[in-house]
């Protein structure tokens, strides 16, 4: 394959499930079929992946929604200028607490519902009892501090009235050990992605209590993670390759293709988890633990409702809660260079061939649609949305200054 | 300021690595050296210690709690940023490609963390390559035995000496320009497969 790929591309991934579609794109010929030899590494840690952008060794890889923005913003220890021309999906996460926090999270209105607001208020409650008798704070985990998790967590949290940074504790840890931390009561609770929630709630160590789909729906997490100087001197290979995630994507949301995904997937090399582990994630029929069941519609879209179009409005509602969190100055420079990082152009060039239904509008208001809405340009069909957040707030890309100046602490 | 006066801590998963690079530290007259196999209780350790300088192997899967703890620096005292010259960007790549970082406290000058720094690369690199070889040298041995027992089977089936067996053997892999160990495994495994013919 080597003498005829006309592209050679070096990419990353962490044994996370929403590095499907690039797994995908490698595994199943729709990469060879662009011309493009993938060449597939698996990392330990996001650090190591931001490293490896940063120094060249890889192309493009999975990353965590804001990362590049941190990369680009000098956030990281070794910065370097990264952009996203793809999204690899929308939703997946989960939150999980160990049986004991579930049991005084139920003791206070909790049901195994995932219902955010009232998962949060009962938390709240026994987060407020358990510093009254001067216990310790709770301890919750996520996978880097700039990523999804962190910042849904802490917007679940803060919504119902917790504050993230003094009523609990909030620590790293890397998804595979998240489980293993829970059991062993290093940490109280966590949220991460699949398959590492229904891990947990499979072992019996762990109570799922809400998932990202509920606090923000259709929201975005992973991303493809391109070294700018690299896309810029090879934008035929870049375009292939966008093209060939498309396919994939497409290949990935297909009901039919759910038995083969989950096998391939839970191969050692890439997540090295029964095949069993990997369906919630694929029909987001979840098992939340103790015996209960719960289907998430658009639980997790790695293609559907326009799941890899890389909109601007997602990147600046990451850059809203760095500064929310105090990781960073609200600045006209820091919003300019949030606001260049996710490239919905070359999306669109890379697919315009293609024939495909395309978003006209390179970002939207968040949290606007009710309903699920038809979109886009003639001919083709594209659904947006429903897109609410939880707790009812909308976020407007050209009113940042009056979003952040209205975010709370708690 | 003698070298000796930095405080410097080894965070290696791998025990036998580890000691290599403290060796390293030791030998290059830095006396206060901690080494750490398992980052449960990190924290801790690091206000115990405070170290100028961290070494960290690249490939534990903490490495994202590590740098989180370092930048909010709850745990350390002074901040601690990953060694990176900008300037240098052969050194970056040298680190990364042997696998192995720093992390240094701030206003620590680059003149004296680079030496460090380049011993725990030459080190590392140095550990490769002695488990490769220490692989190589596996499976010389495992070559080793399967062509023993095809140069048996042949002495056995064939009425060969042991010298004439290797020869065969040999010429066989010459012919087919392939590995005298190739063509004894496809013997072994031949002859286990026509193994019960052998007791007619």
């Amino acid at each position: 394959m080597s003498m005829t790929a006309a592209h050679q591309i070096t990419a990353g991934f962490m044994p996370l499930f929403d590095s499907a579609v690039l797994v995908v794109a490698g595994e199943m010929g729709f990469a060879a079929r662009e011309g493009i030899e993938l060449k597939l590494h698996r990392e330990t840690s996001w650090a190591n992946i931001r490293d490896r952008i940063a120094i060249g060794h890889f192309d493009v890889a999975h990353m965590l929604g804001p990362m590049p923005l941190a990369c680009s913003l000098g956030l990281t220890p070794l910065a370097s200028e990264t952009i996203v021309p793809f999204s690899l999906g929308l939703g997946g996460n989960c939150v999980t607490v160990s049986n004991a926090v579930w049991e005084g999270m139920a003791a206070h209105g909790a049901a195994p519902d995932l219902e955010p607001a009232r998962a949060g208020t009962a938390l709240g409650v026994f987060i407020r009892e358990r510093a009254a008798a001067g216990r310790e704070p709770l301890r919750f985990a996520v996978v880097h501090p700039h990523s999804g998790h962190n910042y849904e967590l802490r917007y679940w949290l803060a919504a119902c009235g917790i504050d993230p940074d003094r009523d609990i504790e909030i620590v790293i840890v890397p998804p595979p050990f998240m489980a293993d931390a829970l059991s062993a009561g290093r940490i109280d609770g966590y949220c991460v992605g699949e398959p590492w929630n229904s891990a947990a709630a499979a072992a019996g160590t762990g109570r799922i209590v809400t998932v990202k789909a509920l606090l923000w729906r259709n929201s975005p997490e992973k991303v493809i993670g391109v070294r700018r100087s690299w896309a810029e001197e090879n934008p035929e290979a870049l375009a292939a390759l966008l093209r060939a995630l498309h396919h994939s994507a497409r290949w990935c949301q297909d009901p039919a293709n759910r038995g083969a995904l989950a096998a391939l997937m839970a191969r050692p090399a890439f997540l090295g988890q029964p095949e069993a582990i990997q369906m919630p994630v694929l029909t987001g029929r979840l098992l939340l633990g103790g015996g209960a069941e719960r289907s998430v519609e658009d639980f997790f879209l790695p293609f559907d409702k326009a799941a890899n179009f890389p909109w601007k409005s997602h990147a600046l509602w990451f850059y809203t809660q760095m500064v929310r969190w105090g990781q960073l100055a609200h600045t006209p420079q820091n919003l300019a260079i949030a606001r260049d990082c996710y490239r919905p152009d070359l999306y669109r060039s890379a697919l315009k061939p293609l024939g495909v239904a395309l978003p006209g509008a390179n970002a939207k208001v968040e949290g606007a649609l009710k309903v699920a809405t038809p979109v886009g340009s003639a001919g083709a069909s594209l659904v947006l949305g429903p897109d609410g957040f939880f707790d009812g707030e909308i976020f407007d890309p050209d009113r940042i200054d009056a979003y952040i100046a209205g975010q709370k602490r708690a | 300021m003698s070298a000796g006066s930095l405080t410097i801590l080894v965070i290696d998963e791998n025990r036998i690595r580890a000691s290599i690079i403290e060796a390293g530290l030791r030998d290059a007259g830095h006396i206060h050296v901690t080494v750490v196999h398992d980052v449960a209780g990190i924290a801790r350790r690091i206000t115990e210690i405070e170290p100028d300088v961290i070494v960290i192997d690249l490939q534990n899967p903490n490495r994202d709690m590590l740098e989180n703890m370092f930048q909010l620096s709850r745990a350390v005292k002074r901040p601690i940023a990953m060694f990176v010259d900008r300037s240098d960007q052969a050194s970056i790549e040298a680190a990364v490609d042997a696998g192995v970082s720093a992390y240094v406290v701030d206003g620590l000058k680059k003149e004296r963390i680079k030496p460090i720094l380049d011993m725990a690369i030459s080190r590392f690199n140095a550990f490769s390559r002695m488990a490769r070889e220490l692989e190589e040298a596996r499976s010389e041995l495992e070559n080793r035995k399967v062509i023993d027992r095809a140069k048996g089977i042949l002495m056995k089936s064939r009425g060969l000496s042991e010298e004439a067996a290797y020869a065969l053997l040999r010429k066989t892999a010459m012919n087919q320009n392939r590995k005298i160990a190739e063509i004894a495994q496809s013997l072994v495994t031949a002859a286990g497969l026509l193994g019960p013919l052998e007791g007619e």
